[in-house]
């Protein structure tokens, strides 16, 4: 009997390494921040992270593409895609301006109900969309990319529809104070986001349909082969990240007061790029919570430090799209040095 | 050997899919710490056989017993479940996972962090991978090296570590070697002797006679969907069993 060493191929470079590698979006984030501070002395005078006002704009600024991100990694990772993100959000943005108002009018709510019934109003219309998206890609074996794409269509034009082509004005001083409101300094909107960060990483790193997630992602067959129900698990991943554009289309109701289609029309581009810089494959199986909540801030970090340095603001989708493309370069390199196999 | 009571005892066994009659009465038999090798031309009812044993498809007529008690799986999952494991040529192992969650995939352990929140036990799976791993000679030096990292070989014996550490009684390996280099294909060898010596039925299935000729004790020959008949290595040579492959 001999004893075989069974040492990976090539050779796997130190855990400290792999961890630093998958830790680069934060590891940029850093150097960005450093940038625009050194900037900011230089030029203007003033700190830029030092101050505790650009510190809240720039978390309230990333929250909104922060949640459809989230939901959006499991997708990514699953090597899906869901475009249909930015106007399920708009949708339960106006969803929940309706719900507002009726419940109120008509039944006299009071506020605090009203706010609770209004943002669980707007998450749950999200249900319907995320489960027809997930349908179709599980059983009707529609590609993601088209399947998703025809749910913008359909949501969008359900959205606009139910808003009657305006805007929905609430008012409700609860709900308005979940969009603008502070505990301790810090903005509600923050607080929330935060809680759905820890509840999805949990989800991703540390339950089995996270495990399977990435599982099936990586090779279809694999996930089927190994006993898991990969139609349930793809309905689940599409739900989630229904779910979580719910939850961000409330939130914007909120903080502007008012419902509109259009709520997160810009916004499903920057949770797709927030995934990539985070460190995710669009090949799927890779990425990371951490990583996606570093894509985030890196992209509401570059939009709101261009107008704070005085920089016009159409340099910033030059920059971001920059930091996009060196992002998935950078991917690409990190999978040679950690012995990944590559994608043909 | 071939007192004891067989693991898996195919009884006349069809299958047809429309007009064509992919099985005909089809039997064998495999014992504990035996292993049979499959052979037959492409289309001869290898691939047919093992999907109705490990739960892909039902078969038509006739019995398939496990340990004395018929089966029909009506899913894979449900065949693993009762100790058939199925070893495939292009293996099913998620790249981007390390050996123990490839080994646990689908069956993950929990534990719980502070004694309320479910988490997956990595440091299990971790232990456990390298458990089935040693048993079969492969002292793995990187636990958190996902199995992409790994060569073709290795990757055959972390398949076979699976079956190993779910106790599986029958181990499926259909053209376990088909896709390595010839060190890769005489370390595959090695580990199906291995799983031999720890007392698992194996079918094996090969095109290439050396290899079947090499670690099978039984060779049964498959013509058209029927039994060309069942020749022991040592009894046998490479002729006999192509002029049954082909008839005549």
């Amino acid at each position: 009997m001999t004893i075989t060493a069974a040492t990976p191929t090539g050779s796997l470079p130190h855990p400290v390494i792999i961890w630093i590698a998958q830790l680069r979006a934060w590891v940029f984030l850093c150097l960005l921040i450093v940038s625009f501070e050194i900037w900011a002395r230089a030029a203007e005078g003033t700190s830029f992270i030092f101050n505790i006002y650009n510190i809240q704009s720039i978390a309230v600024f990333a929250t909104a593409p922060l949640l459809l991100a989230l939901g959006q990694t499991f997708v990514i990772i699953s090597s899906g895609i869901d475009l249909s993100l930015g106007f399920v959000m708009g949708l339960s943005s106006v969803i929940a301006a309706h719900a507002s108002n009726y419940v109120t009018a008509r039944y006299g709510v009071p506020p605090f109900a009203g706010m609770l019934l209004a943002i669980l109003a707007g998450t749950l219309i999200a249900f319907v969309p995320g489960l027809v998206n997930g349908l179709l890609i599980a059983h009707l074996q529609i590609p993601p990319f088209i399947g998703t794409l025809g749910m913008y269509g359909v949501a969008r034009g359900a959205a606009y529809l139910f808003a009657g082509g305006m805007t929905v004005a609430i008012d409700n001083p609860w709900f308005s104070a979940i969009g603008n409101g502070r505990v301790y300094g810090v903005p509600v909107l923050v607080i929330i986001t935060a809680a759905t960060c820890l509840v999805m990483h949990y989800m991703l790193s540390q339950t089995r349909f996270g495990q399977h997630t990435y599982a099936f992602g990586a090779s279809k067959v694999a996930a089927r082969r190994a006993g898991i129900n990969v139609k349930r698990l793809t309905v689940k991943i599409y739900l989630l990240s229904a779910l979580g554009a719910g939850l961000a289309g409330a939130m914007y109701t909120g903080r502007f007061t008012a419902g509109a289609a259009q709520a997160g029309e810009p916004l499903l581009l920057d949770s797709i790029a927030a995934v990539v810089i985070g460190g995710a494959s669009l090949f799927g199986g890779s990425g990371t919570i951490w990583g996606t909540i570093a894509g985030a801030l890196v992209i509401a970090v570059i939009q709101y430090g261009l107008v704070f340095i005085n920089v016009e603001p159409f340099w910033q989708f030059i920059a971001v799209g920059a930091v996009i493309i060196v992002s998935v370069l950078v991917d690409q390199a990190q999978r040679g040095l950690t012995g990944g196999r590559e994608v043909e | 050997m071939s007192s004891s009571e067989p693991i898996l005892s195919v009884r006349n066994v069809s299958k047809s899919f429309g007009a064509v009659q992919a099985l005909n009465q089809v039997s064998f038999d495999v014992h504990a710490g035996q292993v049979v090798a499959l052979a037959g031309d492409n289309g001869a009812g290898k691939s047919t056989i093992i999907k109705a044993i490990s739960g892909v498809f039902h078969h038509d007529v006739g019995d398939i017993l496990l340990g004395g008690k018929p089966i029909d799986f009506a899913t894979p999952h449900e065949a693993r479940a009762n100790g058939i494991e199925t070893i495939y040529q292009d293996l099913a192992l998620a790249d981007n996972l390390s050996i123990g969650e490839n080994i646990f995939l689908g069956r993950e352990p929990k534990r719980k962090l502070f004694g309320v929140l479910p988490i997956l036990d990595r440091k299990a799976m971790a232990e456990a991978a390298q458990g089935a791993m040693a048993s079969l000679d492969f002292h793995v030096t990187r636990l958190d090296a996902p199995a992409g990292a790994f060569s073709g070989g290795q990757r055959q014996a972390i398949a076979i570590g699976r079956a190993i550490y779910w106790n599986a009684r029958l181990v499926i390996m259909d053209e376990p070697t088909a896709a390595l280099g010839v060190p890769e294909q005489r370390r595959v060898l090695a580990l199906v002797k291995n799983l031999r010596g720890q007392g698992k039925g194996i079918i094996f299935i090969s095109h290439n006679l050396r290899d079947i000729f090499e670690v099978a004790d039984e060779i049964v020959v498959f013509r058209r969907g029927e039994n060309a008949g069942v020749r022991k290595p040592s009894e046998a040579t490479h002729e006999d069993i192509v002029r049954l492959m082909v008839g005549g």
